[in-house]
């Protein structure tokens, strides 16, 4: 009962609730507010723009093999974990929402490893059946 | 019952740090996202469900590709575009990455001006993040078009693996709907910003809730998102 009169009341009752509620108990009050320095963002948009050149620069050389595909993989994780972190705030939040995010698409992988067997499999079948291609 | 009250507006008890803190953070009796509004947590879950569908795409891609007899076709020379007499490989995809790069640039920023409640620089901002995400859209078109004149379908192309048509053509076109629709909420939050809705806390159309400047930063969540699973298309679709 109480949760929802606490829900409906509008912002500025929260605030208020907020600082009442600090000022009185002595909590501490974590502010939801993500304020950063604009240079902040600056350097990342830049870095984003030089991992992004560095990664095109790989298909641009024809790199080939394992080194083709490791700076491929090197180069999209750490775009990835820029725009996670500081574009979408990931570092700033707090633990138990990080790791609820974070931590589900890693299981990902165990898709990605069963579904590489499945494939290699089909494949050998499909080259003892059809041969090995036309 | 006091208590409880005050745990669900936010007040944050002392926790310990590491997992200590995210075991007390989701045992009984608990918010579990403490200082975290539920419009941000949402988002986030709805971006979670997302990856796995982006994940599901890539996974089936794969699959594909290991699996197929006939080569693939090489990406490289596919997207490469004829400027000034030579092919240039993979251009176009470079621009369009450099242009979803920018647009995630200045939404960071206009998620910055919002809470500094600066609402000319925020809605500005917002309106160029759309303009860049309109762009890609359009490159996109023209990239689209391109294929298909040159005999790409969803079930063969001219140069090897069937498959690559169905892939090419579900990955980007799901990644495409999800820009434009990022444009279109773009254009109405950039427009509630220009109104002043947020500093007013006028009803919002569909929840009748009140907005505030943190529906910019949710926003921004979104279009972020949509920059970040591009960055995994362009990886492994467009350069492996």
């Amino acid at each position: 009962m109480a949760e929802a009169t606490a829900n409906g009341l509008g912002q500025h009752a929260l605030d208020s609730a907020h600082t009442h509620d600090a000022t009185t108990t002595g909590v501490t009050t974590a502010e939801v507010h993500q304020e950063h320095p604009i240079k902040l963002y600056l350097v990342v948009w830049a870095w984003l723009f030089i991992l992004s050149t560095c990664s095109y620069l790989v298909d641009y050389f024809g790199l080939h093999g394992y080194l083709r595909w490791s700076l491929i993989l090197i180069f999209m994780i750490l775009k990835a974990g820029l725009i996670v972190a500081i574009f979408m705030h990931m570092a700033w939040e707090r633990l138990a929402l990080t790791y609820a995010i974070i931590l589900p698409p890693v299981l990902v992988l165990v898709f990605v490893t069963m579904m590489v067997f499945e494939a290699d499999y089909t494949l050998l079948t499909r080259m003892a059946f059809f041969g090995a291609g036309p | 019952m006091a208590e409880t009250t005050l745990t669900h507006i936010g007040r944050t008890e002392p926790r310990p740090a590491g997992w200590q803190g995210i075991a007390a953070d989701w045992s009984s009796d608990q918010r579990a996202f403490k200082n975290v509004s539920w419009g941000k947590a949402m988002m986030w879950i709805f971006l979670l469900s997302d990856t796995f569908i982006f994940g599901c795409f890539l996974l089936s891609y794969m699959t594909a590709r290991i699996s197929t007899r006939v080569p693939w076709p090489n990406p490289s020379e596919v997207f490469a575009l004829r400027i000034g007499g030579s092919d240039i490989p993979l251009i176009l995809i470079a621009i369009m990455t450099f242009v979803l790069i920018s647009s995630s640039g200045t939404m960071a920023m206009a998620v910055n001006f919002g809470y500094r409640r600066d609402r000319r620089k925020t809605a500005v901002l917002m309106l160029l993040t759309a303009a860049l995400g309109a762009t890609f859209v359009g490159m996109q078109a023209f990239e689209w078009t391109k294929l298909i004149t040159e005999g790409v379908r969803p079930w063969g192309n001219p140069w090897g693996a069937a498959q690559f048509g169905a892939s090419f053509f579900m990955i980007t076109g799901f990644h495409g709907t999800h820009v434009t629709i990022g444009v279109i909420f773009l254009i109405i939050v950039a427009r509630k910003v220009w109104r002043g809705d947020y500093d007013v806390g006028r009803p919002g159309f569909f929840t009748s809730r009140r907005g505030r400047y943190e529906n910019v930063e949710i926003m921004g969540l979104y279009w972020h998102f949509v920059d970040l699973v591009w960055v995994f298309i362009f990886a492994f679709f467009y350069l492996w």
